[in-house]
This record gives C-alpha cells, structure tokens and sequence, in this order.
C-alpha cells in the first residue's frame, strides 16, 4: 500500500493527476516560462461547434438573454443627461443545475465518459459541484465533490451546505472538510484511490465549454438590437468564466467588445483562516480568489491553467458585499428575478459602468445563478449578523469585509472600483520569473508573457529589465 | 446510547490531520485546528453513536471514523427575516416613479 501521508501524497502530485487528467502538458512548453497556449487549446479541448453540440444534448446553454428595463431607467435617473446603457441579463440560471457551470461540467464529464473512466472528482465549494454533480448523472457516471464547508466549530456557510444537498440530490457523494489548502491533499487521495477522472474548473475542457456563453451573447445581441455587446461584465474568481467568455465573443468576431471582470471586495479576509472562513458573505467570485489566480493561474490543481484571465481583460472591478446584497433584492423586486447573490456580482458592477456609458451603448451581465436556503441573500445576511458583522444602511465606501456589511443607503452610492490592471500584469510576470527560477528568458519567453498578459513585448521587456531578468535571442 | 443498525444511513467524522500535520504557511489559528472531514455513506456493521465505525459510500469506497449522525438532515434555511432588505425595493420604487 503507497504512502498516505500529507508530504507523500503532495510529492506525488504530478503522477496522479497525469492519470485523473489524461493529459501531457510538458508537449505544450517551449521554453522556461512559455507553452504553446493555443496549441493546448485546440488539441486538447473541442471545437466551438463540438461543445455546442455536446451541451445542447444535455440541455445545457441557450439561455435567454433579457433586457433589465427598470435597472436601465433607474441608472438613467442617476446618471448625468444623455448616459445610461442599456443592461442586458444571461439569464445562464436557466441551466440544468442553475448556473452557467453546467456549460463546463458538460464538457469535463463527456470526457471522462468517452475516456472511460468510471467516475469524475471535483474539488469545489460552489455551484461547479452541482453542476459535475448533474451532468454525472446524465451520463451515468460516479461523482465525488470534496468541499471546504465548515470552520473549526463545525459551523458550516450556508451557501456550501446548500450545495452539498445539491450534489447530493443528484446522486453524487459529498466529501465535507474544515478550512484549509489541504483540502487538496484529500482530492489527491480521493483521485488516487477511486482511479476516477479529474473534472477541473481549470483544464481546457473546463474553458471550452464556457465559448459559447460568450459565442450565444454576441449572437442574441445582433439578432434582439442588431448590434455587439459594447462590454460585457464578468464575475471573475478563478478566471475561467472570463477566459470563456472572452475567447467564444472573439469566436464571433466581436472584437471591440470590452471585457470588464468584476469581484466582491474581501480586502484583509485570509482565505485560509479558520475565523475569517465565516465572516465572509461570498464564498467565490471575491478578490480572494480573483486576484491570485490574474497574478499566477497556474496555482490551480493542474500543471498549465486553462483559466488565463490577463490574456482577455480590458478592465478589472471590485464592489463591496452590501452593494452586491442591494441590487439583488433590486433585481427581484424591479425585474422580477430572483436570483442567487454571488452571481450578481458583475450587475452590481454593470450598474454602475452603464451610468457612465451612452444611452445607446449596451452592457451585458454574463450570468445569473439559482438561488434558495442557504444561498439567498436574506441567508447570507442573517448568517453575517449571526457571526457578529454589523449589518446596515450606509456608504458602502465604509464597508471593511469581515467586520461590517454596509448596504448603500441610496442607489447613487453604488461604485466599481477599478484595480490597476497593470500592477496586476507586472506581479504574474514576477511570480513567472520566481516561480520557475527563471534569471534569464528567451525571446520565445517574452513573446509569450506579453500575450498572456495583453500588452506588448516592449512593455514586457520593460517590467523584466526592472526585475533584473536577463533577455536572450 | 443509541444503537445504529447495519445498513443505516449515516455520517461519520474523521481528523485528516492533526494540527502539527497540516501544511506550513497557515494562518495561526487555522494552525492550531486539526483538519477535519465528514462524510456519509451505510453502516458496515451494527454500532453504537460515537463509536469508531466503517462505512461505504455511494461510490462504494470504505471509509472509516465516528459515527455523528443517522439520516443526517438538512439544516440550513433561509434566517432570520432581514426588514433592511424589505426596505430597498420601497426605496428604489419611489426613485422610479418620482424621476429623482
């Protein structure tokens, strides 16, 4: 029997997920730093129209996209004279398990399937477990979600618990595990022991099945308003939802569509602590989560992410919990729609950037998500007054996450607060060059961060030459 | 105590690492907790509430800890009432009709 034991199991790391993956990445890397990311996209993943197929044969996509009337007319109340765009909502709760997951989980267990295997893991606390949860089923396969669900005194969040009745309503088995990074060591374990696949958030399988999200709203925008989105806002985490979207609008050829990622402010919260795992009122979508994986998505549970938010953003947001809260409750009782919070990250933001834009202009808001017990806002709310956040009317601007929830005492008070793309841009390149112990780089290097991180090569060589980094041809 | 018949659908507990076991770099006070995990599946073999026990899960894997709950249950709802949130749609209302 092979060694169980934390350091054992993490060392072999590479060997069980070259199995759980079925996928070689090192055919990929041409130099230190780079890999041949389209490459691994096309060869590894499916074509646009494959993965269109595969989700219409489990019900997945084609969701309506609506047109949110009386949000537009109170940001045009806000707004000076003449600005106000149109919001547009994918209403992505539509799918099967009530997210746009289900889009990735679709792709991620077809695979699995027609690789044979006999069961899919996911490591995830968020709605991709229900959503590999309920494409298992569809196609008969075993599943097994490992979630970081409670803290130390067993006090679960309220929106995991939920999940965890979803997984399991589907048939799937939930493993439930305290705080801590280690919950990969007992994904490791479970993938080693049950031989099954490793349905990651991360793979290209995970990104393709997110196209055509942004393939069907480029398309619904041309044939509802005869035009392309002008932005479309996405809720970033762990920057699949970005990548996906981003690279299916390209697909389409909407190529001046603005991308803007948006993320739940959890400033000063460790996402590792067991106290502050429950002082937090979103348990993805936050900066957590965001901000990590823009400045090294290859932290993720397979060797090269996927998920490479820098390549497609144009613009980076964070708003605060009792903003995103507040236009939940306006979303349900002006629109009619009663949706879960964390995906209303990216209309809080919406909100607020159509104030700014032209009447005529058309925002986008990629997704919705399910809500019920547990991940609702009035839950979430309770909850945080139930662990001692101060929970009120107010400027949102004093919001501290984990000490406070401030709801915007006026709609006008709502912001998205820009972050720095470029500082974010210039800390990847550094974690390039630390995490792969690279003192000098090659030509092929600097092309490569330069395309990852949607600037051009002399800005690259600028921020390598600041870091001491030697340049070779 | 309570006797658990074979077969019954349970959760059990199980520490997957005591606290000088976890991985360097934790917070302190994530440091200081063993790190936990709960799983559910049906009982091997007759027992007792509290007792180590055996289990196969849905997937048919065995797993081994202390028997917490039978037919362990949903808990989680909808909280308290929150009047604040009663409140915004009122307010935005008002704005709407009024053109502020």
């Amino acid at each position: 029997m092979s060694d169980l034991s934390y350091n054992a199991v993490m060392g072999r790391r590479n060997e069980i997920m070259k199995k759980a993956v079925k996928i070689d990445y090192s055919k990929f890397q041409t130099s230190k730093i780079a890999f041949d990311y389209d490459k691994m996209m096309r060869e590894t993943g499916y074509s646009l129209q494959e993965v269109q197929e595969i989700q219409r044969s489990v019900g997945v996509g084609n969701t309506p996209l609506i047109e949110l009337k009386n949000l537009t007319n109170l940001a045009r109340k806000l707004a000076p004279k003449g600005k106000g765009a149109r919001i547009f909502i994918k209403d992505e709760s539509c799918n099967p398990s009530g997210s746009f997951k289900d889009r990735r989980a679709a792709i991620s267990v077809y695979h699995a399937k027609k690789l044979g295997y006999k069961g899919v893991v996911a490591a995830t606390s968020g709605n991709y477990g229900a959503a590999v949860a309920s494409q298992a089923a569809m196609r008969n396969l075993n599943c097994i979600i490992v979630q970081e669900c409670y803290d130390s005194r067993k006090v679960g969040q309220p929106e995991i618990l939920e999940k965890q009745r979803k997984c399991e309503c589907y048939g799937a088995e939930v493993v439930q595990l305290t705080v801590g990074p280690e919950l990969f060591y007992t994904f490791l374990r479970i993938l080693e022991e049950t031989g099954y696949f490793n349905a990651s958030l991360y793979s290209p399988y995970g990104i393709a099945g997110v196209e055509t999200l942004g393939y069907e709203v480029a398309i619904q925008c041309r044939e509802q308003i005869g035009c392309d989105p002008d932005v479309v806002v996405v809720t970033h985490a762990g920057g699949g939802n970005v990548t996906g979207t981003a690279r299916g609008l390209i697909k389409a050829g909407a190529l001046n569509t603005k991308i803007v990622g948006a993320s739940v402010d959890l400033t000063g919260l460790h996402m590792a602590s067991d106290k502050d795992f429950n002082r937090k009122s979103f348990t993805t979508g936050h900066t957590g989560f965001g901000i990590p994986f823009a400045t090294w998505p290859d932290r993720s549970d397979v060797p090269r992410s996927a998920a490479r938010p820098l390549r497609y953003l144009d613009k980076y947001v964070t708003i605060k919990q009792g903003e995103v809260f507040y236009i939940t409750e306006a979303l349900a009782q002006l629109e009619g729609l009663e949706r879960g919070p964390a995906g209303n990250t990216s209309l809080t933001a919406a909100f607020y950037l159509a104030q700014q834009m032209d009447e005529d202009k058309v925002i986008v808001v990629q997704e919705t998500e399910y809500t019920g017990a547990g991940k609702h806002h009035m839950a979430q709310l309770s909850f945080a007054k139930e662990n001692g956040i101060d929970v009120r009317f107010g400027n949102p601007e004093e919001e501290r996450a984990g000490v406070n929830i401030i709801l915007p005492e006026h709609p006008s008070l709502i912001r998205a607060r820009e972050v720095e793309l470029g500082k974010l841009k210039k800390s990847y390149i550094k974690n390039c060059i630390e995490n792969y112990k690279a003192e000098t780089v090659d030509m092929t290097d600097v092309e490569f961060l330069a395309e990852d991180t949607k600037q051009d090569k002399q800005e690259v060589i600028n921020i390598l030459t600041e870091l001491g980094v030697k340049i070779f041809d | 105590m309570e006797f658990v018949k074979k077969g019954t659908y349970v959760q059990i507990h199980q520490i997957v690492l005591q606290s000088d076991e976890r991985a360097a770099n934790l917070p302190e006070d994530t440091k200081k907790v063993p790190l936990e995990m709960w799983v559910k599946g049906y009982l091997n073999h007759d027992a007792k509430l509290g007792e180590e026990v055996e289990i196969t899960t849905l997937t048919s894997r065995v797993v081994r800890g202390k028997l917490v709950e039978v037919n362990p249950s949903y808990k989680h709802d909808f909280g308290k009432f929150v009047p604040e949130l009663l409140k915004i749609g009122h307010d935005l209302r008002l704005i709407l009709k009024d053109g502020e």
